[in-house]
């Protein structure tokens, strides 16, 4: 029964995204006059909400299913972002403002000669895509390989992935570090040949946006419903009794983290030429902790809980920032504390699936 | 360059004017002074600094404080009048009175009266010159001010005064102070030896200038027994200035440690003895520090006294805001120790929140009072703040109270009862509900008191808390949860590891790899330096 | 059934709340003018105040009869101090509002992130910050001042009047203090200084533990040589600096300290008392006697109810971008923003220090450079001004990458980054 469920839901989610997806680029196409115009600014928008969608469901696949509060989730969306940003660098060629065909032009700016060993194959939009699931897969790979062989778990776990987030923030503020620190790969022009300021673009950043959600949904789905999966509910809810059991507890996580850090780096890599930058800001641990709380509004344990939570945060953000600036925190601070309390299931889990299992209780 | 010839004048006017110790007691020159005076406020560079120089000179009683009044503020242009007043700020207006004092001048508003204006090289030439006209003055600080403004120029004093000050000098500091201006005097005398035995007098006396004065001998000198000795107490110095200079890191990395120490110990009891994640730890912090302005702002005339109370009062308010937190909220919460993470967060952005609604969201200053700012002078290379050593010290204490509260008091017992065995402390009679409160309660005062110490060391505003969050958790994970001779101990070796690498590293890259390390640390040793034993360690 | 409907319901919702706040258009009897300042975040501390600056100045031009026989209307957007979002509040004021021209931005790296969409949609932006220079756009109205607006002359008047030798130039790490840095080495260098007397040091953001650091200071600046400290250390790690340094027993009269970005508003957050003598450089001080400065001191206490509060350098940046941008619609007759682009350059409008500032070719302004001591009630007393103004150079004539190019918008040379010895405009995106 609970297989026919989730089905159900999938089935229903794919139908709403792309309902979705349908309605904007068609109300994009009116005239700009018209009531039902959706312009060009709510299309990125709306763009940049799927990709936090997507960073959502990544973080729910470890924390809703496997029990691991990371609180470094943004890392791995940020790095995904630089490398997409690195690629989006080296697209302006000699379009910079000092007109240096080679360098990118905050390295002209600090007197380098040459391109740093590590930006080599960034023109490359093949070479970038390995790159943007590889870099922040290889990193949750060997930091979840010495993490969980040792079994940190729990709340030290959720405290070494903040300072990890933490020091690579610390890190590419650096200016040595090639990244262009605190201001970070900005005035992109284009992406795989087409101009990134036109409106098409735009519109194919946010369908792409919507099908990658779709799919990263259906794999995350598939997953879960596999033994895969089963095992790693198991471990969320008894890890030692799952590790008795003979279950090799470690690799099923270590393969979920590094999936879900893949996952994370194509939200991260999506996002950023849909908002035109990308920042160390990006690595900082309040945003991993944002959306951690997305995911715990919307309903851990349910991969469109994510969704749902990820989408109506932000356009509470929005909404909140236009027309109350100053209350936004108190709203914000005040859902956080009403949820955990009253709705430890989120949104999601207001009625559909009442208490599941006995997981509460003290330690 | 200035100075030295302030220096070189005064000597000389006091030779003239001051052989027989009075001055000539005559107020006469009014006119002369108004001429000074426009020299001065109308005048550039060195137009100003002789018209300094010649109301130095005058025969007047009151020329010290003529030149005080110029320091401080207090002589003022009145515009409207085109004269030189005294003023005195009164609300939106000024008091005033005439330059000898002599005559009411009534009062006028504030965009009338103009300061006269100053800059760091005259605020240096007025102080020269007030301290060259303190070489015979009765009051030993001034005569001390005066010789300690001579020791980089000896030359300018010759040998006959300072014999007759030696001999006059009563006061034991001034006397040692003399006596170290003499000796600087005879590094350039004629005869070598004296020149040697000067240097040698040196070898204890580790101050940037003596320091200045050997290896500018032991390049220059025409003897070479001189230049030898010279160089010889040079090297001395310099291996002197390595050893203080690693005294020195180390105490820097002390008083960081003591700041992380500080901002983590109120965590370790909510986070290591609860389990609670208090993400709103920060936002403690910052309450305690806002408790300290609050007070000085109640205290403005008792900046020390308000200080001091404030530690109290914060320790009372975040206390009480901790035990609200507690009832309100994470008293629904325990065992869910991830949960407390968000439910905290929330409220750490409420209390930032309502720090900028209600108080502003400009960050606001709290003074340093008078005992603790200054410094500890061990010797010339090496001193120690006055207001770290204060911190350290303060954060010692705090650790101490705490120790003690925990394992000598009823309170302490209880609190460990139920941190080990919470139905067997229930069992024995222990209101464990209560006891969470106050607990929570005590770890969120002691938030609030370092605060107050963090106050005197950085901004005081809205951001204050995140700041530190990261850096807390970090402390107490390393230190190993639960125990809070770990958290000391990690605390101290972190901010002594920063600051070794530091210098080297520069000051992020110690950062990251100090994070790094922890890190590597957690993966090795994942309890910490000290980790809990026993059945009660949660799986 | 319940569950399904109930689901689709909430995605929709979703889904079509986003949608509710698209069109709200434009009022026709107003011109909306955008302002993109942070209201919450980190930088709410700074840019809360342009905020109210431009809320007054809208009004008085209201009071005044408006402009082109129009009311004026502020909208107002809070990017958070989170620089994506810059960004995305740009678009909005731009697309959504259709406002006629934006006043905003603090940070180098918010301007950044706004540029592309401000040249894309050929709107107008006036960002009244002290920058580091190295950028000329079409759209993008400089009305902070350039490194030779500030760095170069505080340098100047440390050597000249001063006397300094020795220089340890220190900033937080980020393209602000690098550039600025980068250019006083290397015009101090061309000056003569040899390398070793400068010594360059950069801190994170926020940085708290300057022990270390102001004890390198410290012995760097014992060595014989009047020394002094360039300081382009960034907003809350200012406070815990200059008390170290008070601590640490280093006063104004030993190594004084030349800060580019301690204002009167920053000030207001510090006990001054350790910091009298301390130096800074700006183009407008409080404390500047001049009669404009008077009014518009006693506007901005009426106009924010506090007697307390404090004008500084940034607001009067846009107390001349306003009124500048005023002067060329009422002359260009129109908002449209290529007539006002023409239109503005050698446009003159009174400043506060009692003198003129004028809109040059490169889109910055002429201003006069004040140096300023702290003073214990929290002003700055001028100690030295430039004898004329000084025009805001895009691009400095000190560094190797920038030295051959030049800024002129006007026809027919119309480029940014044009590069006089291979005549090239190279870096522009029309």
């Amino acid at each position: 029964m609970r297989a026919g469920k989730s089905r159900l839901s999938t089935l229903l989610f794919i139908s709403a995204v792309v309902t979705l997806l349908v309605t904007v680029t068609t109300l994009n196409q009116l005239p700009a006059g018209h009531e039902l115009h959706v312009g060009n600014f709510m299309v990125s928008l709306l763009g940049k909400y799927l990709t936090y969608a997507i960073l959502a469901v990544a973080v729910d696949l470890v924390w809703g299913y496997l029990g691991i509060l990371s609180l470094g989730h943004a890392a791995f969306f940020a790095l995904g972002g630089y490398a997409m940003g690195m690629y989006l660098m080296r697209q302006i060629g000699d379009r910079g403002v000092y007109g240096n065909p080679d360098l990118p032009d905050f390295m002209v700016f600090l007197n380098w000669t040459e391109l740093p060993w590590y930006w080599m194959g960034f023109d490359s939009f093949a070479f970038t895509a390995l790159m943007i699931l590889l870099v922040p897969g290889l990193l949750a790979f060997v930091f979840g390989w010495f993490a969980f062989r040792s079994r940190v778990n729990g709340v030290y776990l959720s405290i070494i992935t903040q300072a990890m987030t933490y020091a690579l923030m610390l890190a590419f503020f650096r200016n040595e570090m090639g990244f262009g620190g605190n201001n970070g790969l900005t005035d992109f022009k284009d992406l795989l040949g087409f101009d990134l300021r036109s409106d098409d673009v735009r519109l194919g950043l946010f369908i792409a946006s919507g099908v990658a959600l779709i799919f990263v949904y259906l794999l995350c789905d598939s997953i879960l419903r596999s033994r895969l999966g089963k095992v790693a509910i198991a471990i969320r809810d008894a890890e030692d009794r799952t590790r008795f059991l003979g279950y090799r507890v470690e690799r099923v996580k270590l393969a979920l983290f590094t999936l879900s850090a893949m996952i994370a780096g194509l939200a991260g890599a999506l996002y950023v030429p849909q908002v035109g930058i990308i920042n160390p800001g990006e690595f900082s641990p309040l945003n991993s902790i944002e959306v951690v709380v997305w995911v715990a509004i919307g309903g851990r344990g349910t991969l469109y809980g994510a969704v749902i939570g990820a989408l109506g945060v932000n356009y509470a953000k929005t909404w909140f920032t236009g027309a109350y600036p100053e209350a936004w925190l108190f709203a914000l601070g005040l859902l956080f504390v009403l949820v955990t309390l009253a709705l430890p299931k989120g949104i999601a889990g207001l009625r559909w699936f009442p208490s599941q299992g006995k997981k509460e209780g003290g330690t | 360059m200035y100075c030295r010839i302030a220096i070189f004048r005064i000597v000389a006017l006091c030779l003239f004017f001051s052989s027989p110790l009075v001055r000539a007691d005559v107020n006469t020159g009014i006119a002369e002074l108004d001429t000074i005076f426009t020299d001065f406020y109308e005048g550039k560079g060195s137009v100003r600094t002789e018209a300094l120089d010649t109301l130095a000179a005058m025969p007047r009683e009151d020329t010290r404080e003529l030149l005080q009044g110029i320091l401080d503020g207090d002589l003022m242009f009145h515009r409207p009048s085109d004269t030189i007043v005294w003023a005195v700020k009164d609300g939106r207006e000024f008091t005033m009175t005439s330059l000898d004092r002599s005559a009411d001048l009534g009062r006028d508003g504030s965009r009338k009266v103009k300061r006269l204006k100053l800059n760091n090289s005259v605020r240096a030439y007025i102080r020269q010159l007030i301290a060259g006209l303190g070489l015979y003055s009765s009051n030993a600080t001034e005569r001390l001010a005066a010789i300690e403004a001579l020791i980089d120029t000896p030359a300018a004093i010759e040998q006959a005064t300072l014999d007759e000050l030696l001999s006059a000098e009563q006061d034991q500091t001034v006397l040692h102070a003399l006596q170290s201006l003499l000796t600087r005097k005879q590094l350039s005398s004629d005869d070598p030896t004296i020149r040697v035995t000067a240097v040698k007098a040196l070898r204890t006396d580790l101050s940037s200038e003596s320091r200045a004065a050997i290896t500018r001998v032991a390049l220059d000198d025409e003897d070479t027994d001189v230049r030898d000795a010279a160089t010889s107490v040079q090297q001395y110095h310099e291996q002197q200035v390595k050893i203080y200079g690693r005294a020195e890191t180390v105490f820097f990395g002390l008083s960081l440690g003591s700041v992380l120490v500080l901002a983590a110990i109120g965590l370790a009891i909510s986070f290591g003895v609860m389990g609670v994640i208090n993400m709103a730890h920060g936002e403690l912090i910052m309450l305690g520090a806002y408790c300290a302005w609050a007070m000085q702002q109640l205290m403005p005339q008792s900046i020390a006294a308000a200080l001091v109370v404030s530690i109290p009062i914060a320790f009372i308010v975040t206390g009480l805001v901790g035990i609200i937190i507690e009832r309100t909220v994470i008293r629904f919460l325990y065992g869910r120790p991830l949960e407390t993470l968000l439910a905290t967060f929330g409220i750490s952005l409420i209390l930032q929140q309502l720090v900028r609604t209600f108080v502003s969201p400009q960050n606001v200053p709290v003074a340093n009072p008078e005992f603790m700012s200054g410094v500890l002078h061990i010797n010339g290379v090496f001193s120690l703040t006055l207001n770290r050593l204060y911190i350290l010290a303060f954060c010692l204490l705090v650790f101490a109270a705490l120790v003690i509260l925990l394992k000598y008091s009823r309170f302490g017992l209880e609190v460990r009862a139920v941190s080990q065995n919470r139905a067997m402390a229930r069992a024995m009679g222990v209101r464990s509900a209560r006891i969470d409160s106050l607990t929570f309660g005590l770890g969120a005062g002691v938030a609030g008191i370092a605060g107050v110490a963090l106050s005197q060391l950085t901004n005081v505003g809205p951001n204050l808390g995140q700041a530190y969050i990261v850096d807390s958790f970090m402390v107490v994970v390393f230190g190993g949860v639960g125990n809070l001779w770990g958290t000391l101990i990690s605390g101290m070796t972190l901010g002594i590891a920063n600051k070794l690498m530091e210098p080297w590293a520069g000051a992020i890259l110690a950062k990251i790899l100090v994070l790094v390390f922890l890190i590597m640390f957690i993966q090795k040793r994942p309890r910490g330096l000290f980790p809990q034993r026993g059945r009660a360690v949660e799986s | 059934m319940t569950l399904t409907s109930r689901f689709k319901l909430s995605l929709l919702a979703a889904a079509s709340l986003g949608l509710t706040s698209v069109s709200l258009h434009a009022q026709e009897d107003t011109i909306k003018v955008g302002v993109l300042h942070s209201l919450s975040g980190t930088m709410a501390i700074s840019e809360t105040t342009l905020k109210d600056t431009m809320l007054m100045l809208i009004d008085q031009q209201n009071a005044n009869g408006g402009l082109l026989g129009k009311q004026l209307e502020a909208v107002v957007v809070d990017p958070a101090s989170d620089w994506p979002l810059f960004a995305e509040k740009a678009r909005e004021l731009i697309e959504q509002e259709g406002v006629a021209a934006t006043f905003g931005a603090w940070t180098s790296v918010s301007r950044k992130s706004v540029l592309p969409v401000f040249e894309e949609l050929n709107s107008l932006l006036f960002y009244p910050v002290q920058y580091e220079g190295e950028e000329s756009s079409k759209n993008v109205f400089y009305t902070g001042a350039a490194p030779n607006q500030q760095a170069i002359p505080a340098v100047d008047y440390l050597t000249n009047e001063i006397g300094v030798e020795r220089w340890v130039l220190a900033g937080t790490d980020y393209v602000y203090p690098r550039t600025t840095n980068k250019i006083l080495e290397a015009y101090l260098q061309a000056n003569g200084v040899a390398s070793e007397d400068i010594m360059i040091n950069y801190t994170p953001f926020g940085h708290a533990d300057w022990q270390s650091i102001v004890s390198d200071i410290k012995s760097f600046g014992s060595e014989g040589k009047k020394t002094a400290v360039v300081s382009t250390v960034n907003g809350d790690a200012n406070v815990p600096f200059y008390k170290e340094l008070g601590n640490q027993g280093v006063s104004a009269e030993d190594i004084p300290v030349i800060a580019f970005s301690v204002g009167e508003e920053e000030l207001s957050g510090f006990d001054t008392e350790p910091l009298v003598g301390h130096l800074a450089a700006w183009n407008y001080f409080m404390s500047v006697d001049a009669e404009a400065n008077d009014e518009f001191i006693e506007n901005w206490l009426e106009f924010i109810g506090d007697d307390a509060r404090v004008t500084n350098d940034p607001m009067e940046a846009h107390y001349i971008g306003f009124n500048m941008w005023v002067k060329a619609v009422e002359k260009a007759g129109t908002t449209d923003p290529s007539a006002v682009q023409d239109a503005i350059i050698g446009v003159s409008v009174p400043n506060l220090t009692g003198g003129y500032s004028a809109m040059m070719p490169n889109h910055h302004i002429t201003k006069p450079v004040l140096i300023g001591e702290i003073q214990d009630d929290g002003q700055f007393e001028v100690v030295w001004e430039t004898p004329g103004l000084v025009a805001g150079d895009a691009w400095s004539d000190f560094l190797e990458s920038s030295k051959d190019l030049i800024s002129d918008w006007r026809a027919p040379l119309s480029c940014g980054n044009y590069n006089v010895s291979t005549g090239v405009c190279s870096g522009q995106t029309l």
